[in-house]
């Protein structure tokens, strides 16, 4: 049964790339760039969710985890002249490090000091970049993955290259996290989410389970961070703001913590704000402030709204909406008959 | 040698007690309601704005820090008041009620940096201090203490004192604290301890606006909303709670001076490029040494 | 001046913690609420202190409606509510605790007064007065918490399992001296215990609560006589 329903997921995922690929060759370039974004949000999210949704950590240090993943790419394309495949694999390896070091740290931790250490780490991470000559200070490196494979033809463009990457590389780790969270690993955490205590008590050794969490999201952090540093180009301190660690929080929030199905909303939304952005201070003809402001407080205010309206996301609000939708006509249909039975 | 030595100790004695403030801020907000507020150096930046506005009409720094303080105060009382009242009735169960103020107050540091960027601009706006910042002269040589920094020093002083005193020796005093440790008892003791959370509130406001205005004329004077003095005010005032135990505030005035003390001297005589990693690795010490602060008693940190 | 309370109906979400409990309490006298474990007991104090809203009945003391007020509105009302276990802050001193019940007065002179009268009822919390409230022992603490809700002055005393978990010899004290307060003070007072026999001993009046309904009630010494209150819950 188990294995059946992994294979399914198989079919889906390849049928999802097969769409996707389809798609990308139909789109203006712009587009296809916003593709590879949202497939680079979407990895990046989903690490987000692991480590919120199922082992209940909060971190504001991803930012920085993306940062080592998107350095240690780099530096081993550029320096080691590495393929672009061990290179990324090199991102996860190096984040991943990271953050078990971080994740050894945050299993003593939890909550509003596990929240303000990230947070530390954020904004100080990027700073190092300044201190190590070999990581190019403000200016940062470039990281280039290279032109497209020629057997791809010569219609194919850099950008629609960026995106069979990301989206690849979206895809795998999907499929790789779905299944992890099936498995015994993701029903320890969830089980240390709801009940530390009661978790510790059954046998679960909540502390190593909490720095694998960490790990494991470091890891596709890292990811997500070379693949970052790959669409831009570039890899800079600039590019790993604590912004970019809220909009992140805000994308996992919107997606919803509990469950990866509605990874995509969190990611469409945060590519999709800045052009909404760009719309409202089109119309409404504005200052600069408003023009370089106004994505980052569409953000957090959505962060807020989702918080206070949809805490649990709106996949899960629309689940639970459903479900009770549905115990309400099952109690209908039960008491129904017994009515008419007193009458 | 010995000059540099006091200079860097009385540099980071001045940076600490701003520090100081902001983490008696953090403490003022988590025991009134056991939130951690990361929107407080958005709040110091704010209230710093507010306090330029009466700067630019007013043209006295004496007149600008009560107007700081007293719209930091508002303001944070107005957020207490609407906002956490509203998070806490909206998400208090569910998955991620634990980590719902976290994240809420987060979103709020981001609407308030956009909005005074959105009113104010990105550029930069100047406060001038009421002192000069030009150091005493010790002998020959110039030492960076300037009469600001005593200002400064002598200030926060001053405020811890009120702050203590009000905390330990009057009724509201005896309110708050009531109403941190035990709501139900204070409530059965005839306390009103929704309106002791939100005076909780606005005086943490307060605290983080006279941080605000010092951390801008102790630097260079300007500020504006991507400043990175207010990056690190954020950063310094939790760490600066963390290391105080965050029940204390006491504690969070000794470990704001010692953070500030940590910094500066890594600052001279390690690598003045670590400037912001270097709180993070204090922070990362003090938790694994000690975690319940250096004067907290031993509490659990996971709850 | 009467506690009367009518047909109070309280719910935990589905569960009827209270069903239609009804009973008075004249002014000056000593009522005892006993029963088992989840007999309701504790969510029928918490109702008149407002700290639970009630489905519907009512409560009044001095033509006072008690179920509409917020809980900190008690003292002003002239109740104090000892809630269960020992309830004293133990990071404040045992002054500081005191001074706590007089807050609401706003009048420093006056809870000093009051102050002087706790410990006459209480000398071993004048001996303690700088001590934070958790170097204190078990009895010392509930000692606290009733001089606490002494503070206040009230007239009428909510008070919540005071025994429990104290040793026998301290048990005796305590009642002794709520005991105490009724004839020598003149308050009213509303005990509710597990320690039955102890309580109805000192007890002008009694109600056996029974799974939130009230399965008996009337004056202290016929609930002692009644063999099946003896049976059911005094255990001989």
């Amino acid at each position: 049964m188990h294995k059946l329903k992994n294979s399914n997921n198989m079919g889906l995922f390849i049928f999802f790339g097969f769409i996707l690929f389809l798609i990308s060759n139909r789109v203006d370039e712009l587009r296809v760039y916003q593709g590879a974004s949202i497939a680079v949000f979407v990895i990046a999210i989903a690490s987000i969710i692991l480590l919120t949704g199922y082992s209940g950590q909060v971190s504001l240090g991803h930012g920085a985890l993306m940062a080592i993943g998107a350095y240690s790419a780099t530096l081993a394309r550029n320096e080691l002249h590495l393929p672009i495949v061990l290179s990324f694999f090199i991102a996860v390896l190096a984040a991943a490090i990271g953050g078990a070091l971080l994740g050894a740290a945050a299993a003593r931790l939890s909550g509003p000091y596990l929240a303000g250490t990230t947070l530390a780490l954020a904004v100080g991470l990027p700073s190092l970049a300044n201190q190590f000559s070999i990581l190019g200070g403000e200016q940062g490196l470039t990281f280039d993955v290279g032109f497209p494979p020629m057997s791809l033809g010569e219609s194919f463009t850099q950008y629609k290259w960026y995106f069979w990457i990301s989206g690849l590389a979206a895809l795998i780790s999907m499929w790789l996290l779905s299944n992890i969270l099936r498995s015994r690993y993701g029903r320890n955490w969830r089980a240390g989410r709801s009940n530390e205590v009661a978790a510790q008590l059954s046998g679960i050794h909540t502390g190593r389970s909490k720095i694998l969490a960490f790990t494991i999201s470091a890891g596709i952090a890292g990811l997500a961070g070379a693949l970052l540093s790959m669409t831009i180009g570039t890899v800079s301190p600039s590019a790993f703001p604590l912004a970019l660690s809220f909009s992140l929080l805000t994308g996992a929030v919107l997606s919803g913590v509990t469950t990866l199905s509605g990874v995509m909303i969190g990611a469409v939304t945060l590519v999709a704000i800045p052009e909404i952005a760009d719309v409202v201070t089109n119309h409404i003809g504005s200052s600069e402030n408003i023009t370089t402001n106004l994505p980052g407080f569409m953000v957090s205010t959505l962060l807020i709204i989702a918080v206070l309206f949809v805490p649990n996301g709106p996949v899960e609000a629309h689940r639970v909406r459903s479900m009770k939708k549905l115990a309400k006509k099952k109690v209908n249909a039960l008491t129904k008959p017994s009515m008419e039975g007193n009458t | 040698m010995m000059f540099q030595l006091i200079n860097t100790f009385l540099i980071g004695i001045t940076a600490g007690s701003i520090y100081a403030l902001m983490a008696m801020a953090i403490v003022l907000v988590w025991r009134s309601t056991r939130v951690i507020n990361f929107a407080q150096a958005g709040m110091a930046l704010l209230s710093t704005y507010f306090g330029y506005e009466a700067m630019v009409h007013m043209n006295s720094f004496w007149i600008a820090l009560p107007v700081a303080m007293l719209g930091g105060a508002l303001f944070a009382a107005i957020i207490e008041l609407v906002f956490m009242r509203l998070l806490v009735k909206r998400s208090s169960s569910g998955h991620i009620a634990s980590v719902a103020p976290i994240i809420a107050t987060l979103g709020l540091l981001g609407v308030i940096r956009a909005v005074t960027a959105i009113i104010w601009g990105g550029q930069d706006v100047r406060i001038i201090g009421p002192v000069s910042n030009f150091g005493y002269t010790l002998g020959s040589e110039v030492l960076v203490f300037s009469p600001l920094k005593l200002l400064i020093l002598l200030t926060v002083v001053v405020l811890v004192l009120l702050l203590t005193i009000l905390f330990q020796k009057t009724n509201i005093g005896l309110a708050l604290r009531a109403s941190a440790f035990s709501p139900e008892i204070a409530r059965l003791s005839g306390v009103k301890v929704d309106l002791v959370r939100t005076l909780g509130w606005a005086l943490a406001g307060s605290a983080g606006a006279v941080a605000g205005m010092f951390q801008t004329v102790n630097g260079n004077g300007t500020f504006s909303p991507d400043s990175i003095e207010f990056s690190l005010l954020l950063v310094s005032g939790f760490i600066a709670a963390v290391i105080g135990g965050l029940e204390s505030l006491v504690g969070a005035a000794i470990g704001g001076l010692l953070l500030g003390l940590v910094i500066s001297f890594v600052l001279m005589y390690v690598s003045s490029s670590l400037f912001f990693i270097a709180p993070f690795i204090v922070l990362l010490i003090v938790l694994f040494i000690r975690p319940q602060g250096i004067i907290g008693v031993k509490a659990d940190r996971r709850a | 001046m009467t506690l009367t309370v009518s047909q109070l109906t309280v719910h935990h979400g589905a569960i009827r913690a209270l069903n239609e409990v009804s009973f008075t309490l004249a002014k000056g006298e000593l009522g005892a609420i006993i029963g088992a474990n989840g007999a309701g007991k504790t969510t029928l104090l918490r109702t008149l202190s407002g700290l639970v809203k009630p489905t519907h009945g009512s409560a009044t003391w001095n033509a006072h409606n008690l179920l509409k007020g917020k809980p900190e509105h008690l003292v002003r009302n002239g109740i104090s509510h000892v809630s269960e276990g020992k309830a004293v802050i133990p990071e404040l001193t045992v002054a500081e605790n005191l001074e706590l019940g007089a807050i609401w007065r706003r009048n420093k002179k006056e809870s000093s007064v009051s102050q002087s009268e706790i410990i006459e009822i209480f000398p071993r919390l004048g001996e303690r007065l700088s001590q934070r409230a958790d170097t204190l022992s078990g009895g010392e603490r509930q000692m606290l918490a009733i001089g606490r809700a002494l503070m206040s002055k009230p007239e009428l005393l909510l008070l919540d399992e005071p025994s429990l978990g104290l040793a026998p010899l301290v048990v005796e004290q305590i009642f002794q001296t709520i005991r105490n307060l009724t004839t020598s003070m003149g308050l009213t007072v509303i005990l509710v215990e597990q320690n039955a026999m102890g309580a109805l001993k000192i007890a002008n009046t009694g109600v056996v609560l029974n799974l939130g309904n009230v399965a008996i009630s009337g004056s202290a010494p016929s609930l002692i006589a009644d063999p099946l209150v003896r049976a059911a819950y005094l255990g001989y």
